[in-house]
């Protein structure tokens, strides 16, 4: 049997939908990561059946939840609102105009406190698991069943080289890994999904490469 | 290895272990994990369910369009005050259904076995078994084990989403799931176990997935506390020896095939049976105007 049996036991994830609930604030909690600063303004553009159903499935509490940090199995969940207010989080429900994606869609726009601005867009695909499909304009695929490291780096020869050369030096075994550019020499990026968790430390030496441009870790 | 019913009571049998051992097996094989890890997170888990069947027993939870708030204490007392027709054991077991049922409706923490809308099952089964048998830990987690192995191959070789197969996918797996655990707590035989899982699916084949306003809400709390109750009749029918004729795994494969012949209206889309009835339309418009 290639199923695990916490598949069939589990999630363990605050009600009542694990579409709609549970990976809603997986979504939005893995978003946060790869957008890795703090922001002090969050704007949720919802399509299909998470603008339409989300009301009676808790998804807009869900969604801010995620976005602070909040598990899906954490039932601090439910208090989204009054924990953002408290923390100072401003936040704002969208309609998006997308065409061609999941119905359970979300493009997250975080307001960075240094000015900058993320965006990240992705879906809930039932039972509580999600995929990132779009980081910063990007098209990706994300998961984070598995540790993922999310690297963009300038794209010349060598790079990807040195990132698995250093992946495979701590003993870290990738799984899949996917490569992608905006344009030949421009930003490119790679995601790399591992058997292993990333330490810090190799984050950090990772981070440090002169063709580098950013290392997210995302280790749920 | 397993890929059925057949194939878990077979390797337990000719082994001579129990289906759970099988279970367990696998699981280590699969997620590379030791016996211990595999329980520990096991147990970790059973106490997740066992919150979820006992809050709402004594305090009402509160959800949107309040459908099913205050349903489990007003069970509990009922079945406490000693005057039910199904008796101690089954009022004890729809009692806690409600309960997870209201938890996971109030945005409170459950644990999906196998989907949230039917979280309520499988521990209402399993605790109250486990206490009217008064059976070790030991047993209990061969019992869960048993459930999982059963969920598992039901995930496979059919579906559990409601979206897909309608509420017998749903709830009726988790009765399967439940009735097996309670087939294994009171000392049946891993036939038996086929017999039940066969049973319990004989006796929702078709039940259709049309919750109001599309919240899991209801018909959800009473299709879970019924088909606890199913789970517990069938795992009766099969401790009695009945035979199922059919075979779990034949009756796995019927239920999907149907699933698969349900029109989408009867599949969680909140456009039919219940969900359209007069009144299931007016709330689903106070639904609406509160967006």
């Amino acid at each position: 049997m290639n199923l695990s049996i916490f598949e069939v036991l589990g999630p363990v994830m605050i009600g009542p939908s694990s579409s709609h609930t549970a990976g809603a604030a997986k979504l939005a909690r893995v978003a946060a990561m790869i957008a890795a600063k703090p922001f002090n303004k969050v704007d949720f553009a919802l399509h299909g059946s998470f603008l339409k159903t989300g009301q009676g499935h808790g998804t807009r509490l869900a969604l801010l939840a995620g976005a602070m940090g909040i598990a899906e199995d954490d039932e601090r969940l439910k208090a989204a609102e009054a924990i953002a207010a408290e923390k100072g989080v401003e936040y704002s429900f969208t309609e998006a105009e997308l065409d061609d994606v999941h119905e359970n869609t979300a493009c997250i726009t975080f307001f960075h406190t240094d000015g900058s601005v993320s965006s990240i867009t992705g879906c809930s695909i039932g039972g509580g698991r999600i995929r990132i499909t779009d980081v910063n304009g990007m098209a990706t695929d994300i998961s984070a069943e598995q540790p993922t490291l999310l690297i963009e780096q300038n794209d010349v020869s060598g790079v990807i080289s040195t990132i698995s050369t250093a992946l495979a030096a701590e003993g870290v075994n990738i799984g899949v890994m996917r490569v992608g550019r905006s344009t030949r020499g421009g930003v490119a990026s790679t995601i790399l999904e591992l058997d292993e968790p990333v330490s810090d430390a190799l984050a950090a030496w990772l981070q440090a490469l002169p063709n580098v441009r950013r290392v997210c870790v995302i280790n749920l | 290895m397993y890929h059925s019913v057949r194939d878990l009571i077979d390797q337990a049998t000719q082994r001579g272990v129990t289906i759970g051992t099988v279970v367990l097996e696998n699981e280590m094989a699969f997620t590379e994990k030791t016996a211990e890890e595999v329980r520990s997170e096991l147990r970790r888990r059973y106490g997740i369910m066992s919150e979820s069947i006992v809050r709402a027993l004594n305090e009402p939870q509160h959800m949107v369009l309040e459908l099913i708030s205050g349903q489990s204490k007003k069970q509990n007392d009922y079945t406490a005050a000693g005057n039910t027709l199904c008796g101690e054991l089954l009022g004890r077991i729809m009692s806690r259904a409600l309960s997870a049922c209201e938890v996971n409706a109030s945005m409170g923490r459950i644990c999906a076995a196998p989907t949230a809308g039917s979280c309520g099952i499988v521990p209402a089964v399993v605790s109250e078994v486990a206490r009217a048998r008064a059976v070790s830990e030991e047993v209990l987690m061969d019992a869960l084990l048993t459930a999982c192995g059963v969920g598992a191959v039901i995930t496979r070789n059919a579906t559990v989403a409601g979206a897909e197969g309608g509420c017998q996918a749903e709830c009726g797996t988790a009765a399967a799931m439940a009735g097996a655990a309670a087939v294994i707590m009171a000392g049946g035989s891993a036939e038996m176990v086929d017999a039940c899982v066969a049973i319990v699916l004989m006796n929702c084949m078709g039940l259709v997935c049309d919750p109001v306003a599309g919240l899991v809400q209801l018909p959800c709390s009473y299709r879970n506390a019924s088909q606890a109750v199913n789970a517990v009749l069938s795992a009766d029918l099969a401790l009695a020896g009945q035979n199922s004729v059919i075979s779990a795994d034949e009756a796995i494969a019927a239920m999907y095939k149907v699933g698969r012949q349900l029109p989408p209206e009867l599949r969680e889309t909140a456009a039919g049976g219940i969900a359209v009835t007069p009144t299931g339309k007016k709330l689903h418009k106070e639904l609406k105007k509160m967006q």
